[in-house]
């Protein structure tokens, strides 16, 4: 059934999405500034591709994930989900649409409920898809445990008996669990060992060819969203800074920001290494961002009309686009 | 749909994970509750408290109890405990069953051990009633605190509210007409603004009516602020004026007990939602699409419940204790039947010559209550996750 969708077809659309979140001070509650979450990110996600969102702590990509899921609502723009807007969508008009669009967190400990066995958390999902007989459900149950690598008798376990890895694993089945076609991965490997980092990766991997999963990556690790996207996405203070296909984004960054993230690689082999581009700590008041660039302040290059003008995508590549104006000057 | 069935899989693609050694939640809770020694002795007072006070209501009560607490034998006041009854003097019916006046009798000769089962039950019940309407009423106002909080009530909802309760006021002191015009304009605005729902949607045409959609208050300060409004009334001194205009009996107890002690489960039931609404589980299972109700209750709730269940098992001594104020007052149960309250009060006026009287149930509220608290901070020792090892 699943040939039916084509190839290059685009599952999720967000145009211009919009998350300001007020500051209130004082006894009366005022509104003493915005902090601007996600301001204005545009971006598309293939049908079985995977979309990588890279950028450091704080920059907004959970909360456009958050968005995505109608966890929270946002202030402007569109998310095109299977070609309906459902930004405007109420919590009633979701429903239907919910499972869909899946989850992996980056806690896998805050991410289980802690008084429910596994089963019994894999199986909410289940009961949505409208599965009735207790059999089925535990048929199902064990095909998805088995899916991520679990043995099927843990399924009357509780998630404290589970190691980080094996409770990723549990989080995967149960988005899994509700046959979605957009799995959005939150970081999901960065709470993890190394070693059980690669296992996860692979299991994702896997998991989109069988089953033609789309994903959006959230993720602080270069290397890895490199490894696992098609698409990069460099994110800094809620402003999509460069996006780029994968290789294309690793052979010619074109954003400081950018060059400095890929600088911080660490490259196994001694002769490669190359010098590592450290920035200057953000010491403004990060949250209220002023006109022009949100990169000022920390950008090597930066110029006085950085602080003035606000800054557009230039084209560089067929695919690639970078916000900043001097990468058109060269 | 793509659906997981169609699909195969490769076997070498799994691997087992050795597990831990299965340990249940009530084992591991029962392993750290056991160090705790008061809190076993509290434990192990509850069980025999529940125990006599069950058994002494089938002991104390039906047409010929095998222990009866009304018996008023005139010629045996006030004998100490142990004492053995004037078999000359009692008619065989008067004779008390064990032979003997385990604790002792009192003014009117009624055999206190007999008085005492009969309390037992009256405290037991309004301990577990009052706290029972209690928690219900706060995980209730505290759920929707915590869940729905950041919701607004509009002005037009207070105002209709008002409209509502003013005209079943008027119609309870007998104003009918006008009472029930005022509730026929609520319903009918309720039932005009249900039939409208869908077009209410655009935006509002006229100021009055933008002005009645306005926000007034979120439903959270709402409920907070009715919890800090109760908590300012002095509740014994409320109970008394409440129990003062009832008849008195002992559901009316407790149920003003109860009424008047849910404020501190709200604020519990409150805070637990409030962060584990953020938490990524209910996250994820939002995001499934599982119903609010679902959420709350199915997996909300079993998390929220450790704070409320410690402080569910204080106030039920604090619920036993109040009541025996009310008794001693003499605002509780009314007379012939006895409670452990009636008896210190009965007593009180023979301190000096019978002083087990006034000690005996003393003692026992003591107990009872000192059991309470003990097994209530144990458990609380116990279900406080900084003090627990792992998870």
């Amino acid at each position: 059934m699943e040939s039916v969708r084509r190839q290059n077809h685009i599952i999720l659309g967000v145009q211009s999405l919009k998350k300001y979140f007020s500051i209130r001070r004082g006894f009366f509650q005022r509104v003493a500034g915005w902090v601007k979450a996600v301001d204005g990110v545009s971006f598309e996600i293939e049908q079985g591709k995977t979309l990588g969102l890279v950028g450091e702590s704080g920059c907004g990509k959970t909360t456009v994930a958050r968005l995505i899921l109608k966890l929270l609502e946002p202030d402007e723009g569109k998310i095109i989900f299977q070609g309906s807007d459902i930004s405007e969508f109420t919590e009633k008009d979701m429903k239907p649409h919910r499972k869909e669009i899946q989850i992996v967190f980056q806690d896998p400990f805050g991410s289980l409920n802690p008084r429910m066995t596994i089963g019994l958390s894999i199986e909410e999902g289940l009961r949505i898809l409208g599965i009735k007989s207790g059999r089925s459900r535990k048929e199902r149950l064990e095909k998805l445990l088995k899916m991520v690598g679990m043995s099927p008798d843990s399924a009357d376990r509780y998630p404290h008996e589970f190691s980080g890895g094996q409770r990723q694993r549990i989080c995967i089945a149960r988005a899994l669990s509700v046959d979605p076609s957009l799995v959005i991965c939150d970081e999901p490997i960065s709470a993890l060992d190394v070693s059980i980092q690669a296992q996860i990766i692979n299991l994702l991997k896997d998991l989109q060819d069988r089953l033609g999963l789309s994903y959006l990556f959230i993720s602080h690790d270069l290397n890895v969203v490199g490894y696992l996207c098609n698409t990069i996405y460099v994110m800094y203070k809620g402003q999509i800074m460069e996006s780029a296909p994968a290789e294309e984004l690793f052979e010619n960054p074109c954003h400081p920001y950018t060059m400095s993230l890929l600088s911080a690689i660490l490259d196994p082999e001694p002769g490669k290494r190359q010098k590592m581009k450290l920035l200057e700590p953000d010491l403004s008041d990060s949250l209220i961002t002023s006109a022009g660039c949100n990169f000022q302040g920390r950008c090597p290059i930066e110029e006085p009309r950085c602080r003035k003008e606000e800054i557009s995508f230039e084209k560089v590549g067929e695919k690639h686009i970078v916000r900043c104006w001097k990468v058109a000057e060269k | 749909m793509m659906n997981i069935e169609e699909k195969t899989f490769n076997q070498d693609f799994q691997f087992q994970v050795p597990l831990a050694p299965k340990q249940t939640r009530l084992q591991a809770f029962w392993f750290l509750f056991k160090q705790n020694r008061l809190a076993i002795v509290g434990l192990f007072i509850f069980i025999l408290f529940f125990c006599s006070a069950l058994i002494g209501l089938f002991l104390t009560s039906g047409p010929e109890p095998i222990f009866d607490p009304a018996m008023i034998r005139l010629q045996e006041k006030l004998r100490p405990p142990l004492a053995k009854p004037n078999l000359d003097s009692l008619r065989p019916e008067e004779v008390p069953t064990l032979d003997f006046y385990l604790m002792g009798t009192d003014d009117l000769g009624r055999d206190v051990f007999a008085r005492m089962l009969q309390g037992a039950w009256v405290s037991l019940t309004v301990g577990f009633v009052a706290v029972g309407i209690a928690v219900l009423i706060g995980i209730f106002m505290g759920g929707i605190a915590g869940y729905f909080g950041q919701y607004h009530i509009k002005i037009d909802h207070i105002l209709l509210t008002f409209i509502l309760v003013s005209g079943a006021g008027l119609v309870a002191v007998k104003l009918i007409h006008f009472g029930a015009l005022l509730l026929l304009l609520g319903l009918g605005h309720i039932l005009y603004s249900i039939l409208t729902k869908k077009r209410s949607r655009e935006k509002a045409v006229s100021s009055w009516s933008a002005f009645l959609s306005k926000n007034a208050v979120s439903v959270d300060t709402l409920i907070m602020r009715i919890v800090d409004i109760m908590l300012c009334f002095p509740s014994f001194f409320l109970i008394l004026t409440v129990v003062a205009l009832l008849p008195a009996s002992i559901y009316n107890i407790m149920i003003v007990i109860g009424l008047t002690s849910w404020m501190g489960t709200t604020r519990f039931v409150r805070a637990e939602f409030l962060s584990l609404r953020e938490q990524d589980f209910v996250a994820a299972v939002k995001a499934l699409g599982v119903s609010n109700f679902r959420i709350i209750f199915r997996h909300m709730m079993p998390n929220a419940v450790a704070p409320v269940l410690v402080s569910a098992t204080i106030g039920i001594a604090t619920a036993i204790l109040t009541e025996a104020g009310l008794s001693f007052l003499g605002f509780g149960v009314p007379p012939p039947h006895a409670t452990w309250g009636n008896i210190l009060s009965d007593g009180k006026r023979f301190i000096f010559d019978a002083p087990w009287l006034t000690f005996i149930p003393g003692i026992a509220i003591l107990i009872v209550v000192l059991s309470f608290n003990l097994f209530g901070e144990g458990l609380r020792d116990t279900l406080n996750p900084r003090l627990r090892e792992r998870h």
